[in-house]
């Protein structure tokens, strides 16, 4: 069976620094893949590799089998494929309804349409609706992004980056700066609106790595150092010394 | 029919209301001209607003498809004959804004922010130097003239009579204000939203920033001629001023002074710009002073432009504020209408000083000599007196102000 994701070989050099040197995954269509690490290890970086946010240096990336490295980012949109930030990047002026709306036009075929009223695509409210719903913003639905609560922020980025109905979505630190009664309920949301999907995401709180993922990566100076269940991973004697060490007895 | 839709039929109703009555209530001989003036340069600046305010380009080129639509225009009325009826010769301007909006729009939008600004100016230099290039289609120093009510006469319109152009600009801005409307809550009016805010995270939800850039430019530059082939017709006359960088920046400012952040801000700031560039430069010659002032105070001020201001004052409505704003500026007005009155008599002197003004200077029915020591002191001193009594009002009724400002902040958390 075809991967969902897979990277062979990618590589990554901004000028003479390398940041990605030569990695291989494979996420499997359905799995909870977390990719764990120390800071400055290279998880944003891949991320955006992967998004085509920036162009790979060298290997390639496939989305269900198909090459999409040296696309640009809207065309792996189009191909199911959807990644939130780690800083919050939202449609600021907009409001949560819209910001939502704007995420599943595409999807739902509307391209650049300049003929019909967005207010009428029945679809494309009552999906977004449906949304707001799942990430328990509904009540907040016309107020403008940019003054949501920094959680509120964090939940909408998820639900931006889900209402286009990809099947692959990558997270990127979702829970940052969240306090612990606000992470359970994030990984509760992440859990419910990745269901049946294949999701990728870069975590520091170990608690939510262990607790979401099926599979876990840990990616140390730009290279995949070891690959298996949270088992395997917490077991792992070189995961426990390159990085988990301080974690583990903190 | 929801409450909201409702209440904006009843608005775009009194929109057209308005259109229809206004050359009755202000019929006098120049008012005529002037609203016809004002309906052009309102299309122009709504046209204008689809970059500025809704995708977030600033645009220093964009008379190019005004004037280049007027130039079609008024060509197709002199090689037209008689034979295309002149009620739809505006079309003639938006096609051509749409085809050059198309072609331009591909160069200029392949970047956004200041590249966009900087390629924008650079355009629109281009074609104007083009129009000393070719004479013979841009009519050089004497302009293009043509006649419209050559044209076919449909339904008996000859468009000979002024107010038979007014109801002809009026159609049109009606059609265009409601397709600009209409066109803002399409998905691409969203995305162009989308974009203004936030380009890249629009690329993550499926949609290239560069194609939603490109189709507002090419649309925006059919309303722009549209506005051009009008005004075409309504002048008779297109010279290469109207592609100009000066109308550029004319329709910038009415936009900005009217409020980009709504859709309606660059009606207000059309009718604003117009009347200070007829009215106001009949009444004075230091017009273009003061239009920069206010444009200043506009930018430093009310940053939301005169739109912002009118939004403001319905929310005071809204919430029950209005008789205690009422209070504020009831104190404010003799202080700082007095030291108004003291710049303008400062303004004016030194015009009048600069000898190329005419004529005894008077202000509040005084006759001041602008050559002599006393009125400059005897107006610094007003001003000064002026100054110091805004501060002292401004004292006691300021916490009276933080009070409406607390209820209109608890009334739009609500």
């Amino acid at each position: 069976m075809t991967a969902a994701l897979e990277l062979t070989g990618v590589e990554k050099r901004f000028g003479a620094t390398e940041i990605v040197r030569g990695v291989d995954l494979r996420v499997a269509k359905g799995e909870r893949h977390a990719l764990i690490g120390p800071n400055g290890a290279g998880k944003s970086v891949l991320f955006s590799l992967i998004s085509a946010r920036f162009p790979v240096t060298a290997g390639r990336i496939a989305l269900h089998g198909e090459e999409i490295q040296g696309k640009r980012p809207h065309d792996v949109n189009r191909r199911g494929l959807s990644r939130s930030f780690q800083v919050t990047n939202l449609f600021h002026r907009l409001s949560v309804f819209e910001n939502v709306r704007c995420a599943v036009l595409w999807s739902l075929g509307y391209r650049y349409s300049f003929w019909r009223s967005a207010d009428k695509l029945r679809d494309a409210n009552e999906r977004a609706r449906e949304i707001l719903d799942r990430i328990g913003l509904a009540h907040r639905a016309e107020v403008s992004a940019g003054i949501l609560s920094y959680a509120e922020q964090r939940a909408l980025e998820i639900g931006v980056t889900i209402a286009g109905g990809a099947d692959v979505i990558l997270l990127d630190e979702p829970t940052a700066g969240m306090s612990r009664t606000e992470t359970e309920q994030a990984v509760e949301l992440i859990r419910r609106v990745t269901e049946g999907r294949t999701l990728l995401i870069v975590e520091h709180d170990m608690s939510v790595v262990f607790g979401l993922a099926d599979r876990v990566s840990v990616l140390v100076y730009g290279r995949i150092v070891a690959s298996g269940t949270p088992d395997e991973i917490r077991a792992d004697v070189k995961v426990r010394e390159a990085y988990l060490g301080a974690a583990a007895h903190a | 029919m929801t409450r909201g839709s409702r209440e904006r039929l009843v608005l775009w109703a009194a929109y057209a209301a308005v259109l229809v009555v206004a050359p009755i209530v202000f019929s006098k001989g120049f008012a005529l001209t002037l609203l016809c003036q004002m309906g052009i340069v309102m299309i122009f600046a709504l046209s204008y607003n689809m970059l500025l305010g809704q995708t977030g380009l600033l645009s220093f080129g964009h008379a190019v498809y005004y004037g280049l639509g007027a130039l079609f225009t008024i060509h197709a009325l002199n090689l037209g004959h008689g034979k295309l009826p002149v009620t739809l010769m505006p079309l003639v301007g938006g096609i051509s804004g749409l085809f050059f909006g198309i072609i331009l729009g591909y160069v200029t939008t392949r970047r956004a922010g200041t590249t966009f600004a900087m390629i924008s100016l650079g355009v629109g230099e281009m074609v104007a130097a083009c129009s000393l290039m070719f004479p013979g289609f841009f009519g050089g120093e004497a302009g293009v003239s043509g006649n419209r009510s050559t044209g076919s006469h449909l339904f008996g319109l000859t468009f000979g009579p002024q107010i038979q152009m007014y109801y002809l600009v009026a159609a049109w801005l009606l059609l265009c204000t409601v397709a600009m409307h209409a066109l803002s809550r399409t998905p691409l009016g969203r995305m162009a939203n989308a974009v203004r805010d936030n380009p890249e995270r629009a690329q993550f939800v499926g949609y290239d920033p560069q194609r939603v850039r490109f189709m507002m430019v090419a649309l925006s530059g059919f309303f722009a001629g549209v506005a051009g082939g009008l005004a075409a017709l309504n002048y008779e006359i297109v010279t290469a001023e109207s592609l100009s960088a000066r109308t550029s920046g004319l329709v910038l400012l009415a936009t900005y002074l009217g409020g980009m952040g709504f859709f309606f801000g660059p009606l207000i700031g059309a009718i604003v710009v117009t009347l200070m560039q007829t009215l106001l430069a009949m009444v004075t010659k230091a017009w273009p002073f003061y239009f920069g002032a206010v444009f200043l105070a506009t930018v430093l001020f009310v940053p939301g432009g005169l739109a912002s201001v009118a939004m403001l004052h319905k929310r005071l409505w809204d919430t029950g504020q209005v008789r205690r704003a009422g209070v504020v500026y009831a104190a404010m007005a003799l202080p700082v209408g007095l030291a108004l009155c003291a710049v303008i008599a400062l303004v004016e002197m030194a015009y009048h000083a600069s000898g190329d003004v005419e004529g005894p200077l008077r202000i509040l029915g005084r006759e001041l000599d602008a050559n002599s020591w006393g009125p400059w002191i005897g107006v610094l001193l007003v001003l000064a007196a002026a100054s110091l009594a805004c501060r002292w009002t401004w004292r006691r009724v300021a916490p009276r102000w933080h009070e409406v400002a607390q209820a209109l902040a608890a009334g739009g958390a609500r």
